[in-house]
């Protein structure tokens, strides 16, 4: 990225102002835009397109980043619901935790949490063609991971945690994509039409490089990730009601 | 447990002296009805589901077909639909599933409310001289206009928002592609273009070939959000985001992989030939507070320049939930009543679920007027409408304006024979294969329905006309121009409309 650094002071801002800002910074070519003092502010980036380095000191709202498409977001703070919303491509970095619902049928790019996430992360995540989203959580995610997963990646590392996923309804009506988890995950918490199985060394070799790109963001030694025991959800068809329905 | 075979739905026969074996009832019969053995015309009446095809393509008028010449012995209660269903599912094990509108014949309310007329003492106004005003706008309207005046001028004070100009009140409802043809959404799009109007894109994305028509498309979000990208909302000359359909309200949409061919999964933006599975719900709706959120990141995502919409199913609740709709900075609601169509739907929800429209739309109007709302925000009706009496009843009724869906299908070519879902429509609408596809052109087809929405327009005025009414606003809500015709006192009650003589 090029361009000049612009400073925005979200303090006691609506959103709707603070976007207006933001992407008036963007058109007249800021390489990067940080953002002081964001407090619950809703919807930042939104549908934001172009090369730009949003950096956001706080904790933004609901919905950050939904529809963006280029811009890498990071954030020094958590995250309410849903960040990455209908993503199409760019980056979000998520110093802290995030809510429910991250990386929302998101449809291209790559979030990456260092914390924990909330309900239903990845859910309705979908991919195509050269475009596969990706979404690492370096905690813990709550239940229904990866609920409708039509594409792309969900890595979830289980750090300073007993263990990546405790909850149910996993890959819940998956039918694209693959939730990847570390160490390991009862039987009894896969949704319907998700199915288990060990990632094998080839396959590992894949997820490498977001355990080293999530290690570069956060500061954490790769090395003992590398070596660590992952399992691979998938979906067990990617016509998962195919036979549910029959002619009038 | 054996289950015989059940009687044929219809039958096909030609008449041999009228037939030249020209074999164009076998070219252009998707479903294999028909073959050719030596010098005859064998025929499988089993396939037949008389879309008409073969009969509209015959040079000879040769071809005729029947319904249902065998029949079960008759039962009032045990119909031959009751039967064959369970028939269907005692065999497999699985949901059936239906194409097009309510197939049941619950009464029609529209059919039970007439309009009135001017007699003597209140003129009525002739529109072939004078000037009737069609022309009406969708969208977020301010509760009260401020001004300023200076310099004896006067300006506005109050910002308004962008609306929709519809230049009559009818549009055509969210027919994805995927469910329907490009060619048949291309017709569409020419016809609305041309007629002042919109049309929805439904939840299938927007084509490129669809991008010289986009000033007229109302682009879907579904909860699949398929196609839904920064560019397509920016696109669209709205935003509707659909929580329900009248044909299925309370279920998602699926589109089956077989019909995600290689152009369909471009515009979806999903991979080839998987499902296409939108979820009952919108992953991040859970309550009122949370669609507010949707419609509001929506409105910022496009710099607030467009209006949403809000598309739910008619249901018992829906006043309550359209009041909180249109609380939800929403620019209009959209009730779809349970005759809406469908590509496809479980056969049980189409037929029992929901409720008519003419019934929500009343309710909803009285409950935004009690509020006070009712001025900020537009209503959008479908489901159902079949005619230009439907419009302007349903306006009476309380409604803006209305989405028109399968009438616009029959005006391309569609018989209505209701199996959409298959993806063999023989006319070109609701299929993806290309020979099918090639078969509908849209310079004719696209005619045919510019032609059906310039009549019905004037209909409508004449009607308005007849009832003393010049202007479309005025028809909006004016239940004193509608009586009941043998409604029941409490449906009186609901539309809020007079019995006849009263």
């Amino acid at each position: 990225m090029s361009g000049n650094t612009v400073h925005i002071d979200a303090k006691g801002m609506h959103y709707t102002p603070l976007n207006q800002a933001v992407r008036k910074a963007v058109a007249e070519g800021a390489g990067e835009v940080i953002l002081e003092n964001v407090l619950g502010q809703r919807f930042i980036a939104d549908g934001l397109k172009g090369n730009v380095h949003l950096v956001i000191h706080g904790v933004p709202g609901g919905d950050l980043c939904m529809f963006m498409s280029g811009p890498t977001c990071t954030v020094y703070g958590n995250c309410e619901h849903a960040p990455g919303n209908t993503m199409d491509a760019g980056k979000i970095v998520i110093h802290g935790s995030a809510g429910d619902a991250v990386a929302h049928s998101m449809r291209g790019g790559k979030i990456f949490v260092r914390d924990n996430i909330g309900y239903r992360g990845g859910i309705h995540m979908k991919e195509y063609q050269e475009k596969r989203p990706v979404l690492v959580v370096g905690g813990y995610a709550r239940a229904f991971l990866g609920e409708y997963m039509a594409g792309g990646t969900i890595l979830v590392l289980g750090l300073d945690s007993p263990q990546a996923v405790g909850e149910r309804g996993v890959g819940s009506g998956i039918h694209g994509g693959e939730i990847i988890l570390r160490g390991d995950i009862d039987d009894l918490l896969l949704g319907v039409g998700a199915r288990k199985t060990p990632l094998d060394e080839h396959e590992k070799t894949r997820i490498e490089p977001l355990i080293r790109e999530f290690c570069d963001h956060f500061g954490r030694d790769p090395e003992p990730l590398y070596r660590d025991r992952y399992v691979r959800i998938t979906p067990s068809s990617s016509r998962p009601f195919a036979n549910k329905y029959t002619w009038e | 447990m054996t289950i015989g075979s059940v009687p044929l739905k219809f039958k096909v026969s030609v008449d041999a002296e009228q037939c030249m074996l020209c074999e164009r009832c076998i070219e252009n019969c998707p479903y294999g009805v028909f073959r050719r053995e030596g010098d005859q015309l064998r025929i499988n009446s089993r396939q037949c589901v008389a879309c008409h095809r073969c009969v509209a393509m015959c040079p000879r008028d040769a071809i005729s077909i029947e319904e249902r010449p065998m029949d079960y012995r008759s039962h009032p209660l045990w119909t031959p639909e009751v039967r064959e269903a369970i028939y269907n599912q005692a065999r497999t094990g699985r949901i059936i599933l239906s194409g097009m509108g309510n197939a049941l014949p619950y009464p029609v309310i529209f059919d039970s409310l007439v309009l009135d007329a001017c007699q003597v003492t209140n003129p009525s106004i002739d529109p072939l001289r004078e000037p009737m005003e069609m022309r009406t706008y969708i969208g977020k309207k301010p509760s009260r206009l401020e001004f300023v005046s200076h310099n004896g001028d006067v300006d506005l004070v109050t910002q308004l928002v962008p609306n929709l100009q519809l230049e009559t009140p009818i549009m055509i409802g969210h027919m994805s592609y995927g469910a329907i043809s490009l060619n048949a959404q291309k017709s569409l799009a020419r016809a609305v273009t041309a007629s002042g109007t919109f049309m929805g894109t439904g939840e299938g994305g927007l084509h490129q070939d669809l991008y010289p028509y986009q000033d007229h498309m109302i682009v879907q979000v579904a909860s699949g959000r398929f196609g839904v990208d920064i560019n397509y909302l920016e696109r669209g000359a709205a935003i509707e985001i659909k929580i329900g359909q009248g044909a299925k309200p309370g279920i998602g949409g699926h589109l089956p992989g077989e019909k995600v061919c290689a152009d369909v999964s471009c515009t979806r933006m999903i991979p080839l030939g998987s499902d296409a599975i939108s979820p009952a719900p919108h992953h991040d709706i859970y309550s009122i507070e949370d669609l507010k959120q949707l419609v509001r990141s929506l409105k910022e995502a496009t710099e607030w320049k467009k209006p949403v919409f809000v598309k739910i199913a008619a249901v018992h609740n829906s006043a309550a939930i359209a009041a909180g709709i249109a609380r939800s900075a929403a620019d209009a609601v959209v009730i779809d009543g349970f005759r809406g169509g469908t590509g496809a739907a479980p056969r049980v929800f189409r037929d029992h679920v929901g409720i008519p429209v003419e019934a929500a739309i009343a309710s909803v109007d009285a409950k935004l007027r009690s509020q006070g709302i009712r001025n900020e925000v537009s209503l959008i009706a479908s489901g159902g409408i079949r005619e230009s009496a439907d419009i302007a009843k349903i306006i009476a009724l309380g409604a803006d304006a209305v989405y028109i869906g399968t009438a616009a299908l029959v005006a391309m070519g569609c018989r209505v024979c209701g199996t959409c879902y298959k993806g063999l429509c023989p006319w070109g609408i609701a299929t993806q294969r290309e020979d099918l596809v090639a078969r509908l052109d849209p310079e004719v087809a696209s005619k045919n329905v510019e032609n059906l929405i310039h009549a019905w327009t004037l209909e409508l005025s004449e009607l308005m006309g007849a009832a003393g009414i010049n202007s479309i606003e005025s028809l909006r809500g004016n239940r004193d121009r509608l009586r009941g015709y043998l409604l029941d006192e409490s449906i009186l009650k609901v539309l809020d409309v007079k019995p006849v003589g009263a």
